[in-house]
């Protein structure tokens, strides 16, 4: 046991010894919430957009003051003919142009159906989508409030609520996928590079002839970087609770042990990589590329994975990344309790135990 | 087995599939002998020292290695030997200080125990200036120096050195071996592979492997007697031809 803390001891002096190395470990968390929680949102706000009113009149009036009313939408340029929509699009001065034709009005008061048309710039499909969806809550809006004044049969109206995220916040499916990534960034990736160090710089030779048990040095190289990836967890629950407002609405020893778990699981997944590799370079390319790639890909909080084709949801039920946003989604954001969980947690107890089978195989094999 | 004798090995074979690598070696190794171990690359050597070490498994044969069996016993061996290889073995972001401080944990030394050892090897090696520097800025002789120092930290029966000389001036090395020759009065059993022909001079008793065997051993005396040289250079060359493994 003195042996292994004399081994703790000297792995903290390595972390130690490399500022540069532990700056970029804490700091990670802090930027990476900054970047998702603020520049990267889905919200899609102030999108400039052009007036075509052909109609002209105080319904179309109406409309256009509503829509630009709010947050979402600025009108910036208003056309006069239809020759000029294709060329504002091209100037990419705009996101959207908003067409009312000639017989709105008319359309609107004698007709049972009056038509608009939105044109979006769909280059940037997500933006697009998101405008359209926007443009289209607001006429729906507008329609109603017209409606009010007749009277009418039937009416049916939704009411739309965003149930666990209101405001339909990006932050809060980013906090849980940030903190997949950096724990598995930190634990895998630093772990492994640690192990693959020792073999680079030959002491791992040393080591392997001193009383030490493989195993126990392996354990023993994972531990710093295990409290490290604590540390980062807080700091990135601390971050969202009181910087971004994400609150933490479940348990919050629930959600640490759960916290604790993935970081083993990366842990171990580290130790893989250091099993398979001699070299740094090769242990970083391999934990970037195959971790860093599907844990940001496959954990569903970029990219839905409902969307994705069958074999690429097949996939991604490999990534340890994707059960822990779920738990994490769902104790944090939702704050439901374990019962909900424990199936995703043995599935991810169940990886742990596969890969550091695999690890301790791949380490014995190896040193006969 | 005799009392005298630290490391006895008999008929040890090591083969990977049809290649064998080491081929029936023996020889008797006793306390306080500072053995040379020789043989051109792929000779054998480091297999050979990786199943005395209880780091390989032997394929067959017998070999006791301070008192314990390489096959059943080598979690024993382990605390037993001290080891040195030609990568270099401190580590270059620690201090002088904790890196004996590391070594003298992982084998077990009380707290006591240890500070005094780094008091001894400070002063020993001059270094009370430097204790508390990083290892990286010292120069590679006294890293090497250091090294052994922290290879024999726990007073092993036996220490292990391979090619632990490796690009340092003549001079350097004979202070190196300055340190050899101190432990092995203290006891400490010195088994050194090298390449370095003055310095199979300075062993007491000198083996070299060819293929896979044993070809020679004897004092580098008797070698240059046998085999009609002036020089160990001579010898280990008249020796080595003999080999049809290529590297």
């Amino acid at each position: 046991m003195k042996q292994f803390f004399a081994f703790i001891k000297k792995e903290f002096f390595h972390i130690w010894r490399d500022k540069r190395t532990l700056f970029i470990l804490l700091g990670m968390p802090i930027t990476q919430i900054i970047i998702f929680g603020f520049a990267l949102t889905n919200e899609v706000k102030n999108s400039k957009m052009a007036i075509l009113d052909l109609s002209k009149d105080a319904s179309s009036k109406q409309l256009i003051q509503k829509m630009s009313i709010g947050k979402y939408f600025d009108a910036t340029s208003v056309l006069y003919n239809y020759q000029e929509v294709e060329p504002i699009f091209k100037k990419g001065k705009i996101k959207m142009v908003l067409i009312i034709p000639q017989q709105f009005a008319n359309d609107l008061q004698h007709g049972n159906q009056a038509h608009i048309q939105l044109i979006c710039d769909g280059s940037d499909p997500n933006v697009a989508n998101t405008l359209s969806t926007y443009a289209t809550a607001i006429i729906k809006d507008f329609q109603s409030q017209l409606v009010k004044e007749q009277k009418l049969p039937y009416r049916i109206e939704t009411d739309i609520r965003m149930l666990y995220n209101p405001e339909l916040k990006g932050a809060y499916s980013f906090v849980p996928g940030v903190m997949a990534l950096i724990l598995m960034l930190t634990c895998a990736m630093m772990t492994s590079i640690a192990i693959v160090k020792e073999k680079e710089m030959g002491t791992m030779e040393i080591i392997l002839v001193s009383p030490l048990k493989p195993f126990g040095v392996v354990i023993a190289k994972a531990i710093p970087y295990m409290l490290l990836s604590m540390v980062n967890v807080i700091t990135i629950l601390l971050l969202s609770v009181y910087v971004l407002d994400v609150p933490i609405r479940g348990n919050l020893i629930l959600l640490l042990s759960e916290g604790l778990l993935f970081t083993i699981t990366s842990l171990a997944l580290g130790l893989l990589i250091s099993s398979i590799t001699d070299s740094q370079q090769v242990a970083m390319l391999i934990s970037l590329m195959g971790l860093f790639l599907p844990t940001t890909v496959f954990s569903g909080y970029m990219f839905p994975i409902e969307n994705m084709p069958i074999p690429l949801q097949v996939m991604s039920n490999m990534v340890p990344a994707k059960w822990f946003y779920f738990i994490v989604k769902t104790i944090m954001i939702k704050g439901l309790g374990f019962q909900y969980v424990w199936k995703e947690t043995c599935i991810l107890i169940g990886m742990t135990v596969v890969l550091f089978g695999l690890s301790i195989k791949n380490f014995k094999t190896r040193l006969s | 087995m005799n009392k005298e004798n630290v490391i006895v090995v008999n008929g040890l074979t090591k083969s990977f599939g049809d290649f064998v690598a080491v081929d029936h070696i023996s020889f008797e190794v006793s306390k306080g002998e500072i053995f040379g171990f020789l043989g051109a690359n792929g000779a054998g050597k480091t297999t050979a020292m990786r199943m005395l070490c209880g780091l390989s498994t032997p394929t067959s044969g017998k070999a006791m290695v301070a008192g314990f069996d390489v096959f059943r016993e080598a979690e024993k061996i382990k605390q037993n030997i001290g080891y040195m290889s030609q990568k270099f073995s401190l580590y270059e972001d620690l201090t002088i200080k904790e890196n004996i401080q590391f070594y003298g944990g992982i084998y077990g030394l009380t707290k006591k125990q240890i500070q005094e050892k780094t008091d001894y090897l400070v002063a020993h090696l001059h270094l009370q200036n430097h204790q508390n520097s990083l290892v990286k800025s010292l120069p590679l002789g006294w890293k090497q120096k250091l090294a052994f120092s922290v290879a024999i930290v726990h007073d092993p029966a036996i220490v292990f050195l391979d090619e632990p000389t490796g690009g340092v001036d003549p001079v350097t090395r004979r202070e190196f071996w300055e340190l050899i020759y101190d432990a092995s009065e203290r006891g400490i059993t010195v088994f050194v592979t090298t390449h370095y022909m003055d310095e199979a001079e300075y062993c007491h008793r000198v083996s070299i492997m060819v293929d896979g065997r044993i070809e020679a051993l004897d004092t580098p005396k008797g070698l240059k007697k046998t085999y009609d040289s002036v020089s160990m250079d001579e010898v280990f060359l008249k020796l080595a031809r003999k080999a049809v493994r290529g590297e």
